[in-house]
């Protein structure tokens, strides 16, 4: 934490430190006390009066049937989006570390959705699942598939589902990589020595050596799936049909932005708050497992 | 090995055989991967009315060009009137560089503070930034605005980055660094009386050089692909980003837009951070890792 040789300085590290400590002072931490402040106020119609409620927005907000419908949705996608964008990272993980040749080209190729805005990769899948004039909404049809996520909640949902899980598949098939790398290969050809067949050795020695960067890119991709995924949503369906793809995040932006509702909006951010609390110390208690497992 | 596993020695990551279903799985995963920017590329080549065809045409038609040519110097002329393309290029550039840049330069200075001095507060300030990594602009979205709009930093390239420019990530990453540097180095420069600004300048800027280019490939990408922000902060259509601008251009129905001009537009603003991955993959790759620990 501390080093032995230091300088002697006392007022020059915090003229260093100044300019972060100004921003966040003025971006984070007056705006994070502000969303306090404000969820505990309610306006009048007007916005002439101001008057301390407690605790009585966050009771409205967690009595209102939208927000819990919301609470729930943002679950099922958030743990869909997970899943979807780790599974198939595993699997082509496991068959790039089989390679020799050419694994520095598929994995770079592999790497390119990253590096796309979720809004951007949004449109993207928005084009080809187009009820209209999408190529692979044309199949569905022709596949006898009643697409439409204009109309359909459910349809909307999976657009926006594989459209997020699309983008994060890169990030995830990095680190199973890097993991498996770090498996040391004595180990598993003393097992195929003593007959394991591949299968096996996956399930017996590969899988629980994972585990860490599997917990790890768990975690990470809730973050992603609960913040992150605002682009892709906001371009792809707007949260509809009929708030159908509406999650946490979206209704904050929605109630605060477009239906002013401040005190309920404060209460909102600060419910989100609560839960990256909740996902970071998640993630720093794991970090140092990671550790122990070099 | 012996001869008593022969059969185990061919069935192994090191069984060759098994090779074609690897490269079979990794090719399918590149065509998922590349489908959905094959088909933009192929839409932005056409007519309006092509794509408007279901199902569109599988190869490339002859009016890329004019595509291209038509979207980055004038924009789209739809009910959302864009700014030409390379305008709403030049401000992401703008603001993924002033935003990588002031991110490395403000957590390189808060992390110096933090390792290489002993002063009071010290942990109170590398708290306060360490704890600004849960409070992504996401959860504090109104009271936010607010603020830069108390400011009257609205509709301004300062609003726009400023906000985004404090790095817990960075300072974590750097004081990581830091703490690897050996005291003998900073002990040899005090004796020859260099002071801590020099020390700063001639050891530790060399020395994190490394991580700094890795940090920056990352932070570029993450600033290229703004959308919330620069959604709330810009009405101005001159200040929009191409990630912002290609949403506007979809507007609601389907019908008036034109989905070549909206195509090419986002391939054009995949390009460049995609580009960055593909160049500077090593970079990228450590930065990726570096920035998780």
């Amino acid at each position: 934490m501390q080093r032995r040789v230091v300088f002697p300085h006392k007022l020059l590290p915090w003229l260093l430190l100044a300019p972060q400590l100004a921003v966040t002072l003025v971006f984070f931490y007056w705006p994070g006390g502000q969303a306090l402040y404000m969820s505990v106020l309610q306006q009048d119609a007007f916005g002439t009066s101001v008057q301390f409620v407690g605790l009585e927005n966050f009771r409205a907000v967690f009595a209102d049937e939208g927000y819990v419908a919301a609470f729930w949705r943002t679950l099922y996608f958030s743990a869909a989006v997970t899943l979807l964008a780790m599974v198939p990272a595993l699997l082509l993980a496991v068959m790039a570390d089989r390679i020799v040749r050419g694994a520095t080209a598929y994995t770079t190729a592999m790497l390119i959705p990253y590096a796309i805005a979720p809004a951007v990769a949004g449109v993207l899948w928005l084009f080809m699942f187009n009820p209209s004039i999408g190529v692979l909404a044309w199949w569905l049809k022709a596949l006898g598939v009643d697409w439409n996520p204009t109309l359909d909640g459910s349809d909307a949902m999976w657009l926006v589902i594989l459209a997020s899980a699309w983008k994060q598949v890169a990030y995830n098939f990095l680190f199973f990589l890097a993991g498996l790398q770090s498996i040391p290969k004595s180990l598993l050809e003393a097992a195929a020595i003593d007959g394991a067949r591949p299968m096996r050795r996956f399930w017996t020695i590969i899988f629980p050596l994972l585990s860490p960067t599997t917990f790890f890119l768990l975690v990470v991709g809730l973050v992603y799936a609960f913040f992150d995924t605002f682009g892709v949503i906001s371009a792809v369906t707007q949260g509809g049909p009929a708030a159908a793809t509406e999650t946490l995040v979206y209704k904050v932006y929605k109630d605060g932005v477009h239906n002013l509702d401040l005190g309920g909006s404060a209460a909102q951010s600060v419910v989100l708050m609560v839960m990256v609390v909740a996902l970071t110390i998640l993630q720093f208690r794991f970090v140092e497992r990671r550790v122990h497992y070099g | 090995m012996s001869a008593a596993a022969p059969h185990t020695a061919a069935a192994d990551p090191l069984r060759p055989g098994m090779a074609w279903l690897a490269h079979a799985v990794l090719w399918l995963g590149i065509a998922v991967t590349a489908f959905p920017l094959y088909i933009a590329f192929v839409a932005s080549t056409l007519t309006p009315s092509d794509v408007a065809q279901a199902p569109m045409p599988a190869l490339p038609g002859p009016h890329g060009l004019d595509t291209y040519r038509t979207i980055l110097l004038q924009g789209l002329q739809g009910t959302y009137l864009s700014p030409p393309v390379w305008q709403m290029m030049w401000n992401s550039l703008l603001m993924a560089l002033i935003i990588t840049a002031g991110k490395i330069v403000l957590s390189l200075l808060s992390a110096y503070a933090i390792v290489f001095f002993q002063f009071p507060g010290r942990m109170v300030a590398f708290w306060l930034i360490f704890l600004t990594l849960m409070l992504p602009v996401e959860v504090r979205i109104m009271p936010t605005y607010e603020v830069v709009s108390d400011l009257g930093l609205i509709n301004t390239m300062t609003g726009l980055t400023l906000p985004l420019i404090a790095s817990a990530t960075g300072t974590l990453l750097f004081r990581q660094f830091f703490l690897t540097i050996p005291d003998e180095l900073v002990e040899a420069a005090r004796i020859d009386g260099a002071g801590p600004l020099r020390f700063f300048k001639d050891v530790v800027l060399p020395l994190s050089a490394t991580n700094i280019a890795a940090l920056s490939v990352i932070l570029f990408i993450y600033g290229w692909n703004q959308y919330l922000w620069p959604l709330l902060i810009t009405t101005d259509n001159r200040l929009d980003t191409i990630v912002v601008g290609i949403t506007k251009m979809i507007g609601t129905g389907d019908a008036t837009t034109d989905w070549p001009q909206v195509m090419g537009t986002t391939l054009l603003a995949v390009l460049p951070p995609a580009l960055v991955v593909v160049l500077m993959r090593r970079w990228f790759v450590k930065g990726l890792v570096d920035s998780e620990k």
